[in-house]
């Protein structure tokens, strides 16, 4: 059977041109990496993946939003529209909305006084933020209670030793 | 002959030991009652649990080593540098407690860090810890910045003469006020106002900055505490360039500026007496040394072309300077950009300015500007006497709230305390190169440990060896008390293993 290169060459466009252009095109890149290495970034187009942080610091029609990948927290400079597609930001009490930023890396923003940032062009919320519910650690608690236990027992027995 | 400690001398320690854990425990009060605040039960029942162990341990120490004696010399530097170890101890246990740290020691580590107001951390997910805990991790900058022994000095000790060998071992040998108990509650009365004014002056600004009020003063006094007691300590992971705010920046310097002052100067302010700012040994060489420092980062960035203009030359150059000069360690750079973006010159201008410090009975570490003073003094001196006939009669003095003359005695006394510094550095760094790190990167990890600074390059992380934590918690320790009591329990423990 011959095959035709021109129609598996087609097939093969088709798929690519199905497939969501970020994981073609723009694989996120770590906070390490992009650290490490701003120099080979910078001014340069990338896709940066964490949880959002903190606080969304409104600035205008800005917006300031901290997203941490595990290794670093970095700051994302964005649309105050975009900056309202984020519901949940990470703090003891929750766990913010993980997001895939793209936009452009500055190693030393003229912007904004030096700072390493990423000005954002798109933002993709990959999974939703929840609260977290804290439940009494109930190991705690006994141990807690125990050592109050010891700590009246060694006064009441101060007291007998006074008599 | 050496005389082996009498067990007399070791109910005296344990005893005075014993009111300073006690003291400390009561401070573990203060996270509880934030806890509560913020519904924040486990961290709360963290601080419970380490407040009743410190109860429990205090009281022992009361009831078997009970005395009416007082302190002696040797006995008060010795209380002075085992209360620092113990309040590591017993400090770390909420930090480990929260689960945020992946050792005990990793937890000791930040808390002596944070009692000796250095700064260098090996938290894990700081971006999701409790505010309970995030207000301890604060408050043992504030409380270790004016003393652990000040703390009990001011609330729970009374009028004994013992106060002043604790207060002197803990690296203040300045009494602002005649009565050493008066000075410590001073030293209080700054720090609260100066919070007070701190917190409010941030607050607003994190306002403005787009943070939620309740989270904005929380940070505010944070960092505050953080900045007056040239600690370095955040709530988020990213220090000062969280907040991606010049006003913030501005506020922390001058925070961080007013903490490395010296009380005593804080006190004649106040007093009305503002000429003193001016005409003092201390202002005048910190002012010259920052020039001289930053002159030499600028160079350095200027060669290397890391920023883009000279504003944000500037703004990054003098900000890690000053954090690093006042002993603070606030960064609004990633510890790695040190390496990457700074070459050798600038970081070698950090390390001076690091190594040099802030005044003496002031909360920050290292060399310390009035010995920097007297030692250019006496060069001074010298140069003048080998320039000038042989007759003449040469006297050198300097401005130090009142003329002092330059004796030997005080310039003997400088240049001891500044080699020890300068051998503690460079025996920190032989470690850091121990361990496979390039010698700049080692000295300035080093430098930052033992003259209580908190800036980092990189080095500084929880997969560091066991043994280099271990170095610079000891380096941290013995640079906060300034090397006299640490020495001292040397001596001690020599003295109990070969005395007679």
């Amino acid at each position: 059977m011959k095959i035709n290169f021109k129609s598996v060459l087609l097939i093969l466009l088709l798929i690519l041109a199905a497939y969501p252009r970020a994981h073609v095109f723009c694989q996120s890149l770590s906070s390490s990496e992009l650290i490490g290495n701003a120099k080979e970034h910078d001014g340069k187009s990338v896709t940066f993946t964490g949880e959002a942080i903190g606080d969304i610091m409104l600035r205008g029609e800005f917006a300031w939003v901290n997203i941490n990948d595990g290794d670093n927290a970095l700051g994302i400079w964005m649309s105050a529209a975009l900056a309202k597609e984020i519901n949940f930001t990470g703090s003891y009490k929750a766990r913010g909305d993980k997001v895939e930023v793209t936009g452009i890396f500055h190693r030393a923003c003229s912007e904004h006084g030096g700072d390493l940032d990423i000005h954002a062009q798109s933002l993709r919320k990959l999974g939703d933020g929840r609260i977290v519910n804290q439940r009494l650690n109930l190991d705690k608690k006994n141990l807690s209670i125990s050592l109050f236990g010891a700590l009246i027992l060694i006064w009441i027995l101060s007291l007998f030793r006074h008599r | 002959m050496i005389l082996k400690p009498r067990l007399e001398d070791l109910k005296i320690i344990g005893f005075y030991l014993g009111k300073i854990i006690l003291g400390l425990a009561f401070t573990m009060a203060v996270p509880i009652l934030a806890g509560l605040c913020f519904r924040e039960l486990n961290p709360a029942l963290d601080f419970l649990i380490s407040i009743e162990i410190s109860v429990f341990l205090g009281l022992l120490l009361l009831k078997i080593c009970h005395t009416e004696k007082d302190l002696n010399w040797m006995q008060g530097m010795i209380v002075v540098s085992l209360s620092w170890v113990v309040a590591m101890f017993l400090g770390a246990i909420p930090l480990y407690l929260s689960g945020h740290w992946k050792t005990f020691l990793d937890a000791c580590f930040d808390a002596m860090s944070g009692f000796a107001t250095t700064g260098l951390v090996l938290v894990q997910d700081l971006d999701h810890m409790s505010y309970t805990h995030n207000l301890w991790r604060h408050l043992i900058m504030f409380l270790g910045g004016q003393g652990i022994v000040v703390i009990a000095l001011s609330f729970f000790v009374r009028g004994f003469s013992g106060a002043f060998k604790m207060y002197v071992g803990e690296a203040r040998d300045e009494k602002i006020l005649p009565n050493v108990v008066h000075t410590s509650r001073f030293i209080w009365l700054v720090s609260f106002v100066y919070l007070v004014l701190g917190t409010i002056a941030l607050g607003i600004t994190g306002i403005f900055n787009g943070i939620k009020p309740l989270n904005s003063f929380f940070h505010g006094a944070c960092i505050f505490m953080a900045a007056f007691d040239t600690g370095g300590f955040s709530p988020q992971s990213q220090s000062i360039l969280y907040y991606h705010s010049m006003a913030y920046e501005v506020i922390t310097v001058i925070i961080m500026v007013l903490g490395a002052l010296n009380f005593k100067l804080h006190y004649h302010l106040w007093m009305g007496n503002r000429k003193e700012i001016f005409r003092n040994i201390e202002t005048s060489t910190l002012f010259i040394t920052i020039i001289v420092a930053f002159s030499i980062v600028a160079v350095g960035l200027a060669q290397m072309g890391s920023y883009p203009s000279a504003v944000a030359l500037f703004r990054k150059g003098f900000y890690q300077l000053v954090s690093g000069h006042t002993g603070t360690g606030f960064q609004t750079i990633y510890p790695q950009q040190f390496l990457a973006d700074w070459n050798h010159l600038a970081l070698a201008g950090v390390i001076l300015a690091m190594a040099l410090g802030g005044a003496v009975c002031s909360t920050t570490g290292a060399i310390k500007m009035l010995r920097i003073g007297v030692i250019f003094k006496a060069f001074k001196e010298d140069l003048k006497r080998i320039i000038m006939p042989e007759r003449a009669l040469v006297i050198e003095k300097f401005h130090h709230i009142k003329e002092v003359f330059l004796e030997d005695k005080l310039v003997r006394s400088a240049l001891i305390i500044t080699l020890a510094y300068i051998i503690l550095y460079g025996l920190g760094a032989l470690v850091g190169m121990f361990y496979g790190h390039p010698f700049l990167n080692a000295l300035f990890e080093s430098t930052s440990a033992a003259a209580n600074v908190g800036l980092s390059c990189g080095i500084t992380n929880a997969a560091m060896p066991a043994a280099l934590k271990v170095t610079y918690i000891i380096q941290m320790w013995t640079g906060r008390l300034e090397f006299m009591s640490v020495f001292t329990i040397l001596g001690f423990l020599i003295a109990a293993l070969k005395g007679k």
